[in-house]
């Protein structure tokens, strides 16, 4: 059986690594390479390593870093962050990621997810999506939740679906870092939608989170980031609360 | 021990060559040019992308000669991970179709859904049930869970050519082998402790 995925996700900001809350006041959290280390020795179901500012900054992204830090890293690997052509994505793919995510570009040319899965398959193509809520429905925004596309999110999901996505990344800006529990309402909106898996991003506070994330959103997987920041909880902890609750877990 | 790794252009080979580093090989080679391939111990054919794309660099970079010259001889074990299993088949359809390398009978096409639980592409962890005892999974225990991210599958013709089954889309075949041919749908140099166990496996055959 498939398993649901638990997801560190790792953002990446100048030389470290940060946590915000709404996409702002970024907090350091630790150095990249260290927490790699440390989740791929605890065997973590995959990891997201987001440069947020690469987009912001309009540069490519940090090929030798992302070398060095996929050499230590024998867990499934997504990059994202910056990334504007097909030949960002083979560079990518050749430092040793295994997918990559897509957000911004994917907005302004839709062909580079429709030649990226065709070239490198569907599996390696990621759209990560980060969306608010204005008047009552979710729309979709680019530039590290800077801008606002005036796209809806389920209208964009069914979109890059068709263009050849893997894999849908849902992020709620709102609910992101503030540790309430995700938007269930905006996961619904996504996999009602689309037909390819998606993971849940934006809010996680506990393990109950995760699990109302896979039960009633249907996400096929769920991405953490300050509950393994910034409590005592861990990525091994909210597999065995899956499991108690009968979500197949990796064990 | 030497490995080489045929890079014809698809997808993640520092992955793949950090993990049979991080294995029993003495030395790991990303190999670009076809006549290399006969001085190596063992050979990886890694992958991700498309089957026609896959397969159309083979045949424009001369590699697909060499690999049925070296499979027909059977004295250098290969290993096909993923996309690179795939192409072990007589003819795909991701893309357009295609014939593939044919070292081993049979076709590759799409995953169709049983139910509305199912998602494809498949991606994730899953078990792998061992079928005809092969000698690529001593030690690993039945429904052990390897990460696997695909949306196509092969479908050999002949059931002895399985090594491995999975439960998706009702049931797939995660493993296939003929002598001294292996091919894995999953990522062993993804999957951890499980994956090494595998290439170290793969890395004491004769």
């Amino acid at each position: 059986m498939l398993k649901a995925r638990v997801i560190p996700t790792l953002l990446w900001k100048d030389v470290g690594l940060v946590k915000g809350r709404g996409f702002n006041s970024w907090r350091r959290v630790d150095t990249v390479l260290p927490a790699i280390k440390v989740y791929n020795m605890r065997e973590v179901d995959e990891l997201i390593l987001l440069d947020i500012s690469s987009t912001n900054d309009k540069r490519e992204p940090d090929y030798e870093s992302i070398k060095e830090f996929s050499q230590e890293c024998f867990i499934p690997f997504t990059v994202g962050g910056g990334i504007k052509s097909i030949e960002n994505i083979k560079k990518l793919l050749r430092s040793g990621a295994d997918k990559v995510a897509i957000n911004t570009e994917a907005f302004n040319n839709i062909n580079l997810i429709k030649e990226g899965a065709k070239i490198f398959g569907s599996q390696c193509i990621v759209v990560s999506i980060d969306a608010k809520k204005e008047n009552g429905k979710y729309y979709c925004y680019s530039h590290c939740g800077n801008k606002c596309t005036g796209i809806e999110v389920s209208i964009w999901a069914k979109e890059v679906e068709r263009n050849g996505a893997g894999e849908i990344l849902i992020t709620s800006i709102e609910k992101d870092g503030t540790m309430e529990g995700y938007d269930i309402d905006l996961i619904k909106e996504v996999t009602d939608n689309v037909k390819i898996p998606v993971i849940a991003s934006g809010g996680a506070g506990d393990y109950e989170d995760l699990y109302i994330a896979i039960n009633e959103g249907k996400a096929s997987a769920v991405a953490v980031a300050s509950i393994f920041h910034f409590t005592e909880k861990t990525p091994r902890e909210a597999k065995m609360f899956l499991a108690s609750k009968g979500v197949p877990v990796r064990k | 021990m030497k490995v080489y790794i045929i890079d014809y252009g698809m997808g993640n080979l520092m992955s793949v060559k950090r993990a049979f580093e991080e294995c029993e090989a003495d030395e790991v080679h990303i190999c670009n040019e076809p006549e290399e391939l006969f001085s190596a111990d063992a050979i990886v054919l890694p992958g991700v992308g498309t089957f026609y794309e896959g397969m159309n660099n083979l045949n424009s970079k001369g590699w697909t000669k060499i690999i049925k010259q070296i499979a027909r001889e059977g004295q250098i074990p290969i290993l096909g991970i993923c996309l690179g299993m795939q192409l072990f088949a007589s003819k795909g359809y991701e893309g357009k179709e295609i014939e593939g390398l044919n070292l081993i009978d049979g076709e590759v096409k799409k995953l169709t859904t049983t139910n509305e639980n199912e998602r494809i592409p498949h991606v994730g962890w899953n078990e792998i049930h061992k079928f005809n005892d092969s000698s690529l999974f001593v030690g690993i225990d039945n429904a052990t869970d390897f990460y696997f991210v695909h949306s196509y599958h092969f479908i050999p013709k002949y059931e002895s050519n399985i090594i491995a089954k999975t439960s998706y889309c009702g049931e797939f075949v995660s493993g296939v082998s003929k002598d001294n041919i292996y091919g894995v749908q999953f990522h062993p140099e993804k999957s951890h402790k499980s994956g090494f166990k595998i290439i170290n496996n793969f890395l004491s055959m004769e």
